[in-house]
């Protein structure tokens, strides 16, 4: 870009520009593509280590967890989930219509993942919004009140609700910060198309590799939804 | 061999060739510059300031510990003392050291390539380590951290009045920075090789580095997690690890040395693969079992990553688990003793040169040794049980971090200081401060293994409850300045070198491998034209006759050897 | 203290030689190899300096034959020595069954040590020689460990679950207690002495009431603390409404709400009574007992568990009966230490006698003490 200084001068694609530390456009791509795999092995790790505090937890408190998990909200839950999958699919469309240089379509697909991430974050903002009515946020104002009104769910175990709590905003929380920072990114990707930038015109590799992120992101989703919202008896 | 020699006698005078130090001068060209190299420069500013701000915390440390009643400080700030000295050493010196100043100025010349795969990434890198030091000092100047480098819970989430939470940032920062770096590495070992480049004609070093990577790749982010987690417990109150909501403290533990063993792997391995450097450069000749000593790079990654459990066989662990950890971490063993079996052997019939970087060598070959079978005490659960949390573990990594990590840092910044900068230092000082460094590690730190086996526990400010102890203690102290001496010349007369040094040719040590066949400094696009690479790495001639160093054959009155114009063809 | 510039810990316990052994044998691997690759290495860096004239002819550059032949033998010796620490090991965490039987509470910055027979000190152990040993241990707040280093055993001492180390002194003598797992600002200060006496010193020492002169047992101090903390309000000789009797429940199988079992161990029992919302029996829903976690302290957790422990071996023993029985009230069970303030105690009263038994007996300390000195003398 612009304002990185760059020692030196790079071969020039015929058609795609290729940046000046790459000998041609294949290596280039072929690079682009190990890098990514290699950022999302780590996003990965990062929420692999939570699944796994979340897996030992439940199997200690499994009566809670499904007591606990009454109090979140399926339908939202579940319209989110179909947001974020329609989401992946706009995403796919716009990966496709940057292979075939279509401007005008990327951009509206683009326009319309952005669209359903923010759907998504209004959704789960009314969600977080009703687990602090109901006092169910972790900390000194924490209460399981919520649930003594259901004889199934008047057993429940306070201390090992906190922690459902806990992880279930740790999580979904970490995972909506990774929705905005996609934002970001479609936003950037997007700014990008509109100016016409060679960078993602003639080459559709950084627009698959937001693709990339951008399905990662839902499959975490696609993780969290069950794990959190239907657990069963 | 390469280009010109210059004759040892002549004046200093700066190259008059363009290479990546001059090629601009403004601040903005070093703030946003893309080049691996001046990164590299970055960096080693960086990890150099850190490196004094630990050594100032151990400086104290070991002051204070010289009285069984302590010397100047209160309990509490000589807890922020070396709880700061580890988190300095560790984060914000140790695991960038190598990789982020010898493996990005080396890694894409060693391969043929101009750079690194991403040299925004790596400029991104680079700031975010700094960010992460900022925040670190911030914690510091707000009135320092008391958990300890570990953070156990829930001292570091429920009890600790201390700046915590930037101090997790802090180290947070500097973890996302190793990850970026790791992702480039992969990237580029991978995809950037030049023609003719296969993984085994790679240089020890590029191996070495590649395993570092991935650990770097897979075990950072669930530290970074776990940390995050102990500061959403102070933040918002999330208690995860909380026993008082039936939360695990014990968890937290494993979660954390989950990361942490395999972290003490990313410390050592980049030092291993410039002993592979060093060894070859200086014997003449190919590293022994090549392949060995490369996939034995790879097998210390994978099984460091199922030993974590080692450090928590009297932590309320179930017994199986410690007798599990207990057996892989005897495996993980054997690697690291393949290659110092490898590196000894390369030496047998090898054509010896005994400058300062080969004394790191020999150095490390030793203090490594006597680290690693230390750590059979520790992975051995009968003694674990009387050695854990004394002083003999604090003998024992330091012995294997600074006996070998820093020992090899120093190597790595000898040998690759002419090619850094294009001047020469003083090879008889760089001597005497590599012996000052040897002897003063050893009266530092040996004492303390027969402390921690005598029951001394760490961690302890005052040991008025074992003041017997005393004299080990003042004995370490007065290594410990010695040490101090060893570490502090190097910054004297290699700073001194950029100003009155000589210039240095392109291959002062007549090594071989791509980074000896350009200029001294390199230029800003390391290669005219990218090398094809057609013969095995380390092909140092049997019949020796490039033995000499340029300037050897210059002092014997030899001719220079012809200008080849370019090792490899 | 007794050392004084030794290069070896006082060996004070039955697994310190043990462990000595496998040391001294790590030791003796550590001292070879490393002296063979330092003579190997400088030999070497002699022999082949530049510019002698050896021979270098015949070079090899890889062996597989000498790579097994360097990576097999050490990988032999390292598993054989890790069988004998995993041996020592199992050793070390598996206590003997006739363990005597102390209680340790770690808290910032000091240890508080209760005996079974109601002896408490601080910093201070007081143990037998030539009886093993077994610590139960806890923290009030962080995680602390208990390290002995002439006994050469430590375990962590974890805040919300017991853990457990045991040991057997050899000799009388006093030795170190140190904190030794990094707990805060005066972990360096938090520690004391272990006392290791002989049998009969040890048995006096207990029938005198330890240093302290506290006469009373803990179970004695368990019934005054259940009663203190009006546990006996809803606790009662049978099962109400109002909650479950306790009779018989140590060491019972434990119905919860949810359905699952859970056999009423000291954990079980200490979380029942400090988060009984963790612990719900059956037919008791959430907010039938409140959380005691910040009334009670660990030191009188300690002495409850003992007083249920007796309630149930004591009811069970003396009384002959089945304590299902007893539970369904058609027994007088023995008496639980009681106040006639509840408000519908009648009820509770009505349906047990009480008697002066066995329990009374034993709040002599004298008569306990002697019971139990008289064990020490064997």
């Amino acid at each position: 870009m612009a304002s990185i200084v760059q020692p030196g001068h790079g071969a020039e694609h015929e058609h795609s520009p290729v940046h000046h530390q790459f000998e041609d456009f294949e290596q280039q791509t072929e690079a682009y593509i190990i890098g990514m795999w290699s950022f999302l092995a780590q996003e990965i790790m990062f929420f692999g280590g939570l699944f796994l505090i979340y897996t030992l937890y439940r199997s200690r408190y499994q009566e809670t967890w499904y007591q606990a998990h009454t109090a979140l909200n399926v339908v939202m839950g579940g319209t989110n989930t179909m947001v974020l999958l329609f989401s992946s699919f706009t995403m796919v469309l716009a990966v496709h219509a940057a292979q075939l240089k279509d401007k005008k379509k990327v951009l509206m697909y683009l326009g319309a993942t952005i669209g359903c991430a923010f759907v998504f974050l209004i959704i789960k903002f009314f969600e977080y919004k009703e687990k602090f009515e109901h006092m169910l946020v972790p900390g000194p104002y924490f209460s399981v009140e919520h649930f003594m009104s259901d004889p199934a769910t008047r057993g429940i175990n306070p201390n090992a609700a906190q922690i459902f709590f806990s992880l279930y905003f740790a999580m979904t929380g970490l995972h909506a910060l990774h929705i905005i920072i996609g934002i970001l990114v479609l936003g950037a990707l997007a700014r990008h198309w509109m100016k016409d930038d060679k960078l993602v015109t003639h080459d559709y590799v950084p627009t698959e590799l937001v693709g990339l992120y951008w399905h990662f992101v839902d499959v975490v989703w696609i993780f969290l939804f069950p794990l959190f919202y239907l657990i069963p008896k | 061999m390469s280009a010109t020699i210059v004759k040892p006698a002549e004046p200093a005078a700066p190259k008059a060739a363009k290479n990546y130090l001059n090629a601009e001068h403004t601040l903005k060209s070093w703030l946003l510059t893309g080049d691996h190299k001046r990164i590299a420069i970055l960096y080693l500013i960086g990890v150099s300031f850190f490196f004094l701000l630990g050594s100032i915390f151990a400086g104290l440390i070991r002051i204070e510990l010289t009285s069984p009643t302590g010397v100047m400080l209160e309990s509490e700030t000589y807890n922020k003392v070396f709880t700061a000295h580890g988190l300095t050493m560790i984060f914000f010196f140790l695991v960038p050291s190598i990789p982020a100043v010898f493996g990005n100025f080396f890694i894409p010349i060693m391969i043929g390539a101009r750079d690194l795969a991403f040299p925004r990434l790596n400029l991104l890198s680079w700031y975010v380590y700094m960010l992460g030091g900022f925040l670190f000092l911030c914690a510091l100047v707000f009135g320092g951290v008391d958990t300890g480098w570990t953070f156990y819970t829930p001292l570091s989430s429920l009890y600790s009045n201390s700046q915590v939470t930037l101090a997790i940032l802090g180290a947070f920062m500097a973890g996302m920075s190793s990850i970026l770096t790791g992702v480039n590495f992969i990237a580029t070992i991978h995809k950037m090789r030049a023609p003719g480049m296969t993984w085994f004609r790679l240089p020890l070093f590029v191996w070495a580095h590649y395993a570092t990577a991935l650990i770097m790749v897979l075990g950072t982010p669930v530290v970074a997690i776990t940390l995050l987690l102990v500061l959403f417990e102070r933040v918002f109150k999330i208690g995860i690890f909380s026993p008082e909501l039936g939360g695990d403290p014990i968890l937290f533990q494993h979660m954390f040395w989950f990361y942490s063993h395999p972290a003490v792997y990313i410390m050592i391995l980049p030092g291993m693969g410039v002993q592979s450097e060093l060894i070859a450069a200086f014997c003449r000749k190919k590293i022994f079992g090549y392949q060995f000593v490369a996939f034995s790079s790879l097998a210390i990654a994978a099984l460091g990553f199922v030993v974590w459990g080692h450090h928590m066989f009297v932590s309320s662990e179930s017994m199986y688990q410690g007798l599990v950890f207990s057996l892989i971490s005897f495996i993980v063993a054997v690697p690291s003793a393949i290659k110092i079996f490898n590196w000894t052997a390369t030496i047998y019939k090898g054509r010896v040169h005994l400058q300062t970087p080969m004394y790191y060598a020999l150095s490390f070959m030793g203090l490594f040794t006597l680290g690693g079978l230390t750590g059979l005490y520790l992975s051995c659960l009968g003694t674990d049980v009387h050695l854990t949390n004394t002083y003999f573990v604090v003998a024992h990594f330091h012995y294997v971090m600074v006996g070998g990590g820093v020992t090899m840092f120093m190597g790595a910044l000898h040998y690759w200081w002419p090619k850094m900068f294009g001047r020469m230092y003083s090879d008889s000082m760089g001597k005497i401060s590599a012996i000052l460094t040897f002897v003063g590690f050893n009266l530092t730190f040996f004492p303390q293994f027969v402390m921690g086996w005598m029951g001394m526990p760490r961690r302890y400010h005052y040991y008025y409850l074992t003041p017997e102890f005393q004299p080990y203690h003042i004995a370490s102290t007065l290594g410990a300045t010695v040490l101090g001496l060893g570490f502090l010349l190097p910054a004297c007369y290699l700073t001194y070198s950029l100003i009155k040094g000589e210039a240095a040719p392109p291959n002062p040590w007549g090594a071989h491998g791509l980074e000896w066949d350009i200029p001294s400094p390199p230029p800003s696009h390391n290669f005219e034209e990218i090398p094809i690479v057609m013969d095995d790495v380390y092909d140092y001639p049997e019949d020796g006759s490039d033995d000499d160093t340029p300037i050897e054959r210059t002092e014997k009155g030899l001719d220079p050897l012809p200008d080849e114009g370019g090792h490899h063809r | 203290m007794k050392f004084n510039f030794p290069f070896a810990p006082e060996e004070a316990s039955t697994l310190a030689a043990q462990h000595d052994m496998v040391f001294y044998t790590i030791t003796a691997l550590t001292v070879f190899f490393t002296l063979a690759v330092a003579l190997v290495v400088l030999v070497l860096v002699v022999r082949y300096r530049h510019g002698n004239k050896v021979d270098r002819s015949n070079l090899v550059h890889h062996s597989d034959k000498l790579e097994i032949a360097w990576s097999l033998p050490p990988l032999f010796l390292g598993l054989v020595v890790f069988f004998f620490g995993a041996q020592l090991y199992v050793a070390e965490r598996v206590p003997p069954k006739n363990c005597y039987e102390v209680f340790v509470i770690g808290k910032q910055w000091m240890w508080h040590i209760q005996h079974p027979n109601g002896i408490r000190e601080n910093n201070t152990l007081h143990i037998p020689v030539g009886k093993p040993v077994k610590l139960t241990m806890i923290s009030q707040d962080v995680i602390h460990a208990f390290y002995i280093p002439e006994f050469r055993t430590q375990f962590y001492v974890v805040p919300g679950r017991y853990t457990q180390e045991w040991f057997q002194a050899t000799q009388p003598g006093t030795y170190h207690m140190l904190c030794n797992l990094y707990c805060g600002t005066q972990h360096s200060e938090m520690g004391g002495t272990v006392v290791a006496m002989a049998p009969q010193d040890f048995a006096k020492w207990l029938q005198n009431g330890g240093d302290d002169g506290m006469p009373q047992t803990l179970e004695a101090r368990g019934a005054e603390i259940f009663s203190r903390n009006a546990c006996d309000n809803c606790h009662t000789g049978v099962s109400t409404e109002r909650g479950p009797t306790l009779l018989g429940v140590a060491g019972s199988t434990q119905v919860l709400e949810d359905g699952t079992k859970a056999v009423a161990d000291q954990n079980y029992l200490r979380e029942a009574i400090l988060h009984p919302s963790s612990k719900l029996v059956k037919g008791y829903p959430y907010g039938t007992m409140p959380e005691y976690a910040q009334q009670i302290s660990e030191d009188d957790t300690l002495a409850l568990i003992a007083y249920l422990k007796s309630i149930s071996s004591i009811t069970a023993q003396s009384q002959g009966q089945n304590v299902a029985a007893v539970q369904s009230g058609i027994v007088p069970a023995a008496p639980m230490v009681t106040k006639p303030r509840m408000a519908d105690g009648a009820l509770a009263t009505e349906h047990f006698a009480k008697t002066s038994t066995v329990q009374e007996g034993n709040l002599a300390v004298g008569a306990l003490a002697t019971e139990k000195g008289d064990e020490y003398k064997k």
